[in-house]
């Protein structure tokens, strides 16, 4: 008792704790709970009839099949661009550093209309991509392109600094043992650095999932073909059917909880290995 | 202790030492491969479409990029973007400093999960961001009917494009100050208060000084998410021209209507802004690290 009170040394804990919880009832969890408790309203079979229409399922396969393409395309591209970052020095590194992030900071939509005058039929990319037979704008792939663009700070982002925090003492032990640097890579930095390169992919993931501004340009929105699953929401509310939006967005509320328990397991792994390694 | 001081050390002064370390340093052609491919994927998909915005934008010239930019449309989409930010930002800033206040400097049950709730709005798509709200506001919603009855005005109109950006921009500033509070500790503000400064003072003369940078990182990141925010706010918008178009969703109606030069033209003043935004977050860490390097010298 005696400990507690001395850590209340400090003022202001009903204030800050009370104002905290207020408002983060009020503009997040009550809305939140507003979803559910609609599902609630729904009878199973008008629920279940919502949420696995073939429509929605096709939308399903192409939401989480497409983000979890990007999400490995940006877990390997993501740990070799880190891996440029810190461990090579080269003109123009600290506005590539910079520029990572353009991502979080550019609005989806302008990276959307951007991504199509790239990837349309007779647009910068496209016209050649067509010349061979491919087509990335209106179909499936670029969904895949725009999730890439979205995705691929945040592998880059958790792998930097748990890459500049590995000790090099690691691996110069590996090389004074003989080891190659490719077997050094295999067994002593890539098994450090795993945990970090798990909670880039499973961010990168979760973000994909849930996006639409950058998506819903360039996918050309084709039903069963090209339809995330943010844009049947949005087109059964459009509808004003109001109880199939809420289901549909019911089932991707739990994903992304359970999207969030996973990456919370994993970034506390990663701080725990991290601690061990420089430790 | 000497270990880890001199390795925060060694990591300030860059890739130089991996390279001078034999044991570190990769094989010439490997390190061309790697950069050759790491900065092609980076030119490719980010570096590409930045450039693309502004050319598409100028491709018709200055007077049109101009002209998209000052039509009235345009402007009262710009004003509302700027409203919708100067109302959602320092909502979320007294929001953020109160939530690392509780957290860092206090200890109570069920600490964990309240830091979980606050970053929970980062996973919900931003789709659901706004449904949430045309569920509690709309027309069919909890309070619809009672909100009609009084003539007021939520989903369709500013104040429900208000909540949804909050909701998006929740957890920025948070984020940003929890991890940095919770190393520095409570020391200098229990001393501060021994000392017999008052409350307001200790705050303003030891956590303020401590926490600008990372403060300034957070509001300008919750900036321009909330000036960019697109899904959330088109939910709850009912886009109405003139009245309910922010930037991003009057970007989407030119470039629906095939308006290509006049969208990519305000697309790129968002772009902008987010160009300002990495400039000045790069400026920011700079001076932090600056600022942490100060620290350890003694």
């Amino acid at each position: 008792m005696a400990q507690v009170r001395a850590h209340r040394v400090l003022p202001g804990f009903g204030l800050s704790l009370g104002f905290t919880l207020t408002y983060l009832s009020l503009i997040v969890l009550i809305p939140l709970a507003a979803v559910f408790l609609r599902t609630t309203s729904l009878s199973f079979d008008a629920f279940w009839q919502a949420v696995s229409a073939p429509r929605v399922v096709a939308s399903y396969r192409l939401s989480f099949g497409a983000s979890l393409l990007a999400a490995v395309i940006n877990t390997v591209f993501g740990f070799l661009l880190a891996w440029s970052l810190v461990r090579y020095r080269f003109p123009g590194k600290r506005i590539v550093d910079a520029l990572v992030d353009l991502p979080f900071a550019l609005p989806t939509a302008v990276a959307g209309i951007s991504l199509t005058a790239l990837y349309a039929k007779n647009g910068w990319l496209g016209q050649y991509l067509e010349a061979v037979g491919i087509k990335v704008a209106f179909t499936p792939l670029g969904v895949l392109i725009a999730l890439v663009f979205i995705g691929l700070p945040f592998v880059v982002r958790t792998v930097q600094p748990v890459l500049e925090d590995l000790d090099t003492e690691l691996e110069e032990a590996a090389a004074s043992l003989g080891a190659g640097r490719w077997q050094t890579m295999r067994r002593i930095v890539l098994p450090t650095l795993l945990p970090a390169l798990l909670t880039g992919f499973a961010l990168a993931f979760a973000r994909a999932v849930g996006e639409y501004g950058s998506v819903i340009f360039i996918a050309g929105n084709l039903p069963m073909i090209s339809e995330i699953t943010p844009l049947i929401i949005i087109t059964k509310l459009e509808q004003y059917d109001y109880a199939g939006a809420t289901a549909v967005a019911a089932v991707m509320l739990v994903v992304s909880f359970a999207l969030l328990l996973l990456i919370n397991g994993l970034q506390s792994w990663t701080d725990r290995r991290s601690a061990k390694v420089r430790g | 202790m000497t270990a880890a001081v001199t390795t925060a050390r060694d990591a300030r002064s860059g890739a130089a030492r991996f390279e001078a370390n034999a044991a570190t340093r990769d094989p010439p052609w490997i390190k061309v491969v790697i950069l050759g491919v790491s900065l092609g994927f980076f030119g490719l998909f980010l570096l590409l479409p930045l450039i693309a915005v502004f050319v598409e934008g100028l491709r018709r010239g200055w007077q049109v990029y101009l002209a998209a930019l000052v039509e009235p449309d345009a402007v009262s989409a710009i004003q509302l973007t700027l409203l919708i930010a100067a109302i959602a930002v320092p909502l979320n800033l007294v929001f953020g400093i109160a939530a690392a206040w509780a957290i860092t400097k206090f200890d109570f049950r069920g600490k964990q999960l309240l830091i979980t709730l606050i970053d929970l709005p980062f996973s919900v798509s931003p789709v659901i961001a706004g449904l949430v709200f045309v569920l509690v506001f709309g027309a069919q919603g909890w309070l619809g009917p009672w909100l009609s009855e009084h003539g007021i005005k939520i989903i369709f109109a500013v104040p429900g494009m208000v909540l949804a950006t909050m909701f998006v921009t929740f957890p920025f500033v948070a984020r940003e100050l929890i991890p940095l509070m919770q190393a520095q500790g409570r020391d200098e503000e229990e001393a501060a208060l021994v000392l017999g400064a008052s409350g307001w003072e200790m705050f303003r003369k030891v956590t303020l000084p401590n926490i600008k940078w990372a403060l300034l990182y957070g509001v300008i990141l919750c900036n321009a998410r909330a000036m960019g925010e697109f899904g959330a706010v088109s939910v709850v918008s009912g886009h109405i021209r003139g009245l309910t178009n922010t930037m991003p969703l009057h970007v989407e109606i030119l470039y629906n209507e095939y308006q290509f030069a006049a969208a990519f033209a305000v697309a790129s003043l968002l772009a902008l802004l987010a160009l300002v935004t990495l400039i000045v977050k790069t400026y920011v860490e700079w001076r932090s690290a600056e600022a942490s390097g100060e620290g350890e010298t003694p």
